[in-house]
């Protein structure tokens, strides 16, 4: 039994088994399987140790056609240790007789035969003990490979636990059995957070080394609320998480009941809750939580979730997907919004040294106008089976907003001229994400049907921090007064125009913000489904005339921790149990 | 049937990784046992299908060894690996 304290990021308690997606550097710690596991894990290592001889028959065959037979003959002594039967026999005694995992089996064998060769005095002999720490690598390569391929194919439920979850990773995750993740870094805005929040999972992250201390196959509970692990937990634990878990449930169904009821002041304003979705999938979930409609739909996770681009009827099966969910309420689709974070950089042809400054988003699109037609195309011939919206990402320039504009309008003439149906005159919007987009908000508004403020982005590029960055992570903070006016002057500029402006970023679904934005005046809220039941009951308790007076007194404080103090002061009044 | 052989390593590097190997792979061709053993201070007996055992023996230049069949095929399976090390596994 271990506990570990992290972040929680995502609230929510669950007690399951571990999967590990082991960090390149291969630490492997004792690990215990249960007695019925062993026969299940003699298979994987033998798998692992066949993948592995035909790796090595591949290996050896091209270097021998480069090289020749005596340098090729290397391969033959990793062959020959493989196939060894005493080999496989030593691993396997150890997994049955230690009931160990075979990662850690193969390390104890591999770690005797190291020893063995070290301690010969004949020097040539005594070098191959590297062999044999090739050899070693090689099969865990395939044992751990193993676990990547199983997330695609779970057939019980799982907590995924990952040094860091990559984005292409979370896309390929079998949704249905992923119940919680945890993970070594990170931090609150964090991608795992994210995502974690959007499927209404717990999270928690930043747990140091947590890889090298869980192994597949444990159990841990993942307490998101209260930011702790406990790996193998005892009985009194597994209890008590197991009361906290139902005590949360409770509290879930009473905000649920809130869906059915309108986001409305005390004094009769109305706002509009929206949800954020990266599947057509997560539409039903949202709907369940009171969504009135979808304010962003990620689209980059149809990119992310296969090896190639999507095609055009890809994207067009997804979208009429949606709307048939939707059934009648908006969909806000944003365009591709890959690069920086969201794009390995490895996959690039040259990374970029700047990645987040780089070609990303919008910039990308416009690189690659065949490919951003494609996603177009789709988007307006989907306009005929819903309310379809569409906006473009990381706007910085009115020139970019124009060409984007008119890339749309060649997609709609080709579209005309092959006889193909679409809906001419949906609403057109652009994302507030860089202050040189809030500085001239109001040349914007008059180019663009509405505005959707994506925080995230405003943050760090307002304050110059990389909220991925562990070190600097703790300056990434919506309640900065500069960014406070960057969101009011962007709801002030819409104002202006007649165009209806959105938050769609982590802020809008925080319950420390909801009072502020509402006395700002926004009007659309996009969050994530399950942080809808909270804001909305602030909404309901509050009146338009307090939201004012709040987000006055807000605006006139010069640092954020008078602004947080004093939101959670005043959310406190009307929900104590908030924070 | 059994069959046995003391034996001589005369090549320059002694039993190291690819003279086991070519040990190991025409030892497996045969279907009798085969057990290498080496006398001396720490005498040991290993298996002469096992490369990673074979090893082990440590057997350098000059180490007496004794090569030892159980089978069928054991009067040939030890002429034959006796010839390895006669041919000085094809070193020099």
């Amino acid at each position: 039994m271990e506990i570990k304290k992290g972040i929680g990021v995502s609230p929510g308690v669950v007690i399951s088994t571990a999967v590990v997606l082991d960090a390149e550097d291969l630490l492997i710690p004792k690990r215990q399987v249960d007695a019925a596991q062993v026969p299940h894990e003699i298979a994987r290592l033998e798998r692992a140790v066949a993948d592995s001889i035909a790796d090595l028959s591949r290996l050896r065959d091209s270097v021998t056609l480069r090289a020749g037979q005596e340098v090729a003959g290397i391969f033959d002594f990793h062959l020959g240790v493989l196939r060894d039967k005493s080999t496989l026999r030593q691993i396997t005694d150890e997994i049955k007789k230690n009931q160990t995992t075979p990662e850690y089996a193969v390390s104890t064998v591999m770690r005797r035969y190291a020893n063995s060769f070290l301690s010969m005095s004949d020097r040539y002999l005594s070098e191959r003990v590297k062999d044999i720490h090739d050899i070693e690598r090689r099969v865990l390569r395939h044992l751990i490979g193993q676990k990547h391929e199983d997330l695609l194919h779970l057939t019980s439920d799982v907590v995924v636990i990952a040094h860091d979850l990559l984005p292409s990773q979370t896309a390929a995750l079998d949704r249905t059995h992923v119940k919680g993740f945890a993970t070594d870094v990170g931090g609150r805005t964090s991608h795992t957070a994210i995502v974690a929040r959007a499927m209404g999972i717990p999270a928690v992250v930043g747990l140091g080394n947590l890889t090298a201390e869980v192994s597949g196959g444990d159990t841990v509970i993942i307490d998101g609320t209260r930011g702790v692990v406990i790996i193998n937990p005892d009985a009194d634990q597994l209890v008590e998480h197991r009361e906290a878990g139902a005590k949360l449930e409770r509290l879930g169904t009473e905000l649920r009941e809130l869906a059915e009821l309108p986001a409305q002041t005390r004094d009769g304003h109305s706002v509009s809750l929206q949800a954020n979705i990266e599947f057509p999938e997560d539409i039903d979930d949202a709907l369940l939580h009171g969504a009135q409609g979808i304010g962003l739909y990620r689209t980059e996770f149809l990119y992310l979730a296969s090896e190639t681009e999507p095609s055009e009827e890809v994207h067009y099966a997804a979208y009429t997907d949606a709307l048939r969910r939707l059934n009648g309420r908006p969909l806000v689709i944003r365009t591709l919004d890959l690069g920086a974070d969201k794009y390995t950089q490895a996959k690039a042809q040259s990374p970029e040294r700047n990645p987040f400054l780089g070609d990303r988003s919008i910039r990308m699109c416009l690189h690659d106008i065949p490919m951003f037609k494609r996603q177009l195309r789709a988007i307006m011939r989907a306009t005929v089976n819903g309310d379809i919206r569409v906006m473009f990402p990381m706007i910085c320039t009115i020139m970019e907003l124009r060409q984007a504009r008119m890339v749309l309008n060649d997609v709609m003439e080709e579209l005309e001229d092959e006889g193909v149906a679409f809906v001419r005159d949906i609403p057109i919007g652009m994302m507030v994400e860089v202050p040189s987009a809030v500085i001239q908000a109001d040349q914007f508004g008059k180019e663009v049907n509405f505005f959707s403020i994506g925080t995230n982005d405003l943050i760090q590029y307002t304050l110059a921090v990389d909220r991925t960055n562990e070190k600097v992570a703790g300056l990434f903070c919506p309640a900065h007064p500069a960014v406070l006016k960057l969101v009011r002057d962007t709801i002030r500029a819409g104002a202006r125009n007649s165009i209806s402006v959105s938050v769609c970023g982590e802020m809008a679904g925080d319950p420390l913000y909801t009072l502020l934005l509402l006395g700002l005046g926004l009007n659309i809220f996009s969050m994530n489904g399950p942080d809808i039941p909270e804001v909305k009951k602030i909404i309901r308790s509050t009146t338009m005339e307090h939201a004012r007076q709040v987000a006055r007194r807000v605006m006139s404080f010069d640092s954020e921790r008078q602004v947080m103090h004093f939101l959670r002061e005043e959310t406190r009044k009307i929900i104590p149990e908030a924070f | 049937m059994t069959a046995s052989k003391d034996i001589v390593v005369t090549n320059a590097r002694g039993l190291h990784a690819r003279p086991a190997m070519q040990f190991v792979d025409l030892a497996n061709s045969f279907t009798s046992q085969v057990t290498v053993s080496k006398g001396g201070p720490e005498p040991i007996e290993v298996d002469g299908k096992s490369v990673m055992q074979m090893i082990t023996l440590e057997a350098t230049q000059g180490t007496q060894l004794n090569l030892k069949a159980d089978g069928d095929d054991a009067e040939a399976a030890v002429s034959k690996l006796a010839e390895l090390f006669e041919s000085k596994f094809g070193e020099e």
